[in-house]
């Protein structure tokens, strides 16, 4: 298929509490790109027991939704998804696809760009039309952004993660089509997710933290790293890291704040010990004040923030720590 | 016995990577001769099949799709302890996205034969999209799970692991043959051995180009690539940064006072 008028859509994937925010943020910019194309907003959103989900849809501001519900989807299966969502894709011939970068987008995205041989980005910090409308797609690269289009092939993917995208206001008077999907009776899984478990959340949701303190390499050791943390805990900050702290398994994965991790909007950014590589730092989205705390005079980290510390984070925090703990007492 | 496919990447140095820069000019990569090493996750890949075939027996297999250089890294992983690498290098290959390497790792994975399992990192270094390990899933008709963290049993039919999902993990049961995308998490590669290093002089690496592939020349590269990069540019940096200066304490003292100021604390 090309014609880029074609339907902008998004694959809105359904959690514990119902539509999960990054797919209701992806909506608001579908329903963007689709009213410069001229064009309609389908969403399509497996589940069960989910009766009100697509009247939901629809004030976020999808025209169409396709919805399954039905215990065979109540749970993320790959390849009933695939199935599913690839034959409808197919039959409707969608021209852009958003897909949240959750663990399940990132695993079903690259399932159905592979099934339907086209191509896809990943985890998108921004997205706009060309004056031919076809999509730019945004992703930081190398210290710089780097534009991905997708020219000929259709639909065109992009992941995007939460919080790069600003959920629109829902409208409850907008009015849409819901479309239910037939589930094949005989489908037999190679792949049986035979069990959830969802584990402790961190402290702080780092999404909503108004302050986030953010570690890495400059730490050093495990010694160094408690003393991040115990500044976080002491301003009543998010705690978050950068790729190298994951890797030396300081903290867990679900700290990581940048493109492959987080997003985060807070007041106040502290960052420790890390270069500023834009990986991370495209996960901060407009923070107020911006501080940084590196040995490095040349660091790039410097170059990115409002206020600059050279020195070692291990002999400086102790400092600051008992500094800040004096102010608190006063 | 297992036949075991390992998917590995040759990367620029993680350590030296981010001395790639883009030329504010030219909007081109400026790159100081970085060397390549194996992408880390593909060394968590590694040990996941080495451990398979120390339990259970096996033969494994590297795959790599790369620039003729790579074979160093490749006898990194015969040194490791795989069996043969096979890396699949032509000219015709350059350029590619996550799609068209996947498919061209696919057609070779073919080539050689029917696996038991098929290992993947979950991203490479320098890459970082996470497709071309499901990508290949889809190209060889397989099942796929994506960021397993734990294998807890093998068997000849299936086997049973954990995958990472939003603060918390997935039990997972799959079907044999099947692909695997693997964290960090799931093991601690070991290091090379001298003995390891003796014995892979023996071991082979085979180099095949297109030619040897069953596949079109337009759906390799560049050609292939449903997606390309229309633009560079480096990042505007929009703060200007004031330096805190002083001793120890009264840098802490003055950040302090800032924090205050600005009704932070």
């Amino acid at each position: 298929m090309d014609n880029n008028k074609g339907s902008v859509w998004v694959i809105a994937e359904q959690g514990k509490l119902g539509i999960l925010d990054v797919s209701l943020q992806l909506i608001g910019k579908a329903r963007q790109l689709a009213d410069e194309l001229d064009s309609s907003v389908e969403v399509v959103s497996l589940g069960y027991e989910c009766n009100l989900i697509g009247t939901q849809l629809i004030a976020a501001g999808a025209d169409k939704v396709y919805i399954t519900d039905d215990p065979a989807t109540a749970v993320y299966q790959a390849e009933l998804y695939t199935k599913l969502i690839s034959h409808l894709f197919i039959q409707q011939q969608p021209n852009i696809v958003l897909i949240g970068s959750t663990f399940m987008g990132r695993e079903l995205a690259p399932l159905l760009a592979a099934t339907l041989k086209t191509g896809l980005t990943a985890h998108c910090t921004d997205l706009c039309l060309d004056d031919k409308g076809i999509l730019e797609q945004k992703i930081p690269a190398y210290g710089g952004m780097m534009t991905i289009v997708c020219p000929e092939k259709r639909p065109q993917m992009a992941t995007v993660a939460k919080g790069v995208f600003r959920q629109q206001e829902i409208d409850n008077t907008r009015s849409g089509d819901i479309i239910p999907i037939e589930i094949p009776v005989d489908f037999k899984a190679r792949i049986r997710t035979l069990d959830i478990v969802n584990e402790e959340t961190p402290a702080i949701a780092l999404e909503s933290a108004e302050k986030i303190v953010a570690g890495g390499a400059g730490a050093q050791n495990i010694e160094g790293w408690n003393m991040i943390e115990e500044l976080a805990t002491l301003l009543g900050a998010g705690l978050g890291s950068t790729r190298p702290a994951v890797d030396e398994a300081w903290t867990k994965i679900n700290t990581m704040i940048g493109q492959s991790g987080r997003m985060v909007n807070p007041k106040l950014y502290i960052g420790i010990g890390l270069s500023g590589e834009q990986q991370h730092m495209v996960g901060i989205v407009d923070s107020d004040i911006m501080i940084a705390i590196n040995n490095d005079e040349q660091s790039p980290i410097f170059k990115q923030v409002d206020y600059g510390i050279v020195d070692d984070c291990q002999l400086f925090l102790p400092e600051l720590i008992k500094k800040l703990k004096a102010h608190q007492e006063k | 016995m297992f036949k075991i496919a390992v998917c590995i990447k040759a990367v620029p140095d993680p350590e030296l990577a981010s001395k790639i820069k883009i030329d504010p000019k030219t909007g081109s990569l400026i790159r100081t001769n970085i060397p390549l090493a194996i992408n880390p996750l593909d060394r968590n890949a590694l040990e996941a099949a080495l451990n398979i075939k120390s339990t259970q027996g096996g033969e494994i297999t590297i795959f790599s799709m790369g620039p003729p250089q790579a074979d160093t890294t490749l006898k990194q992983c015969l040194a490791l302890g795989a069996d043969q690498g096979i890396l699949l290098s032509d000219i015709a290959f350059a350029g590619a996205d996550a799609y068209s390497t996947a498919l061209t790792l696919a057609s070779g994975i073919k080539k050689a034969g029917d696996f038991d399992l098929i290992f993947c990192g979950v991203s490479s270094s320098d890459g970082a999209t996470e497709w071309v390990g499901p990508e290949i899933s889809v190209f060889l008709g397989l099942p796929v799970v994506t960021l397993v963290s734990e294998i807890s049993e093998v068997t000849s039919e299936l086997i049973q692991l954990k995958a990472n999902i939003e603060n918390g993990y997935r039990k997972v049961e799959v079907d044999l043959p099947a692909l695997l995308t693997v964290t960090m998490e799931l093991n601690t590669p070991k290091n090379l051995s001298f003995s390891g290093i003796i014995k892979a002089k023996k071991k082979e690496i085979t180099v095949w180009g297109i030619k040897d592939l069953d596949i079109s020349e337009n759906l390799v590269g560049l050609k292939g690539s449903p997606t390309i990069v229309t633009e560079m540019k480096p990042m505007e940096k929009k703060r200007a940064v004031e330096f805190i200066e002083g001793d120890r304490v009264e840098k802490a003292n003055t950040l302090v006072s800032k924090l205050f100021e600005a009704g932070i604390i």
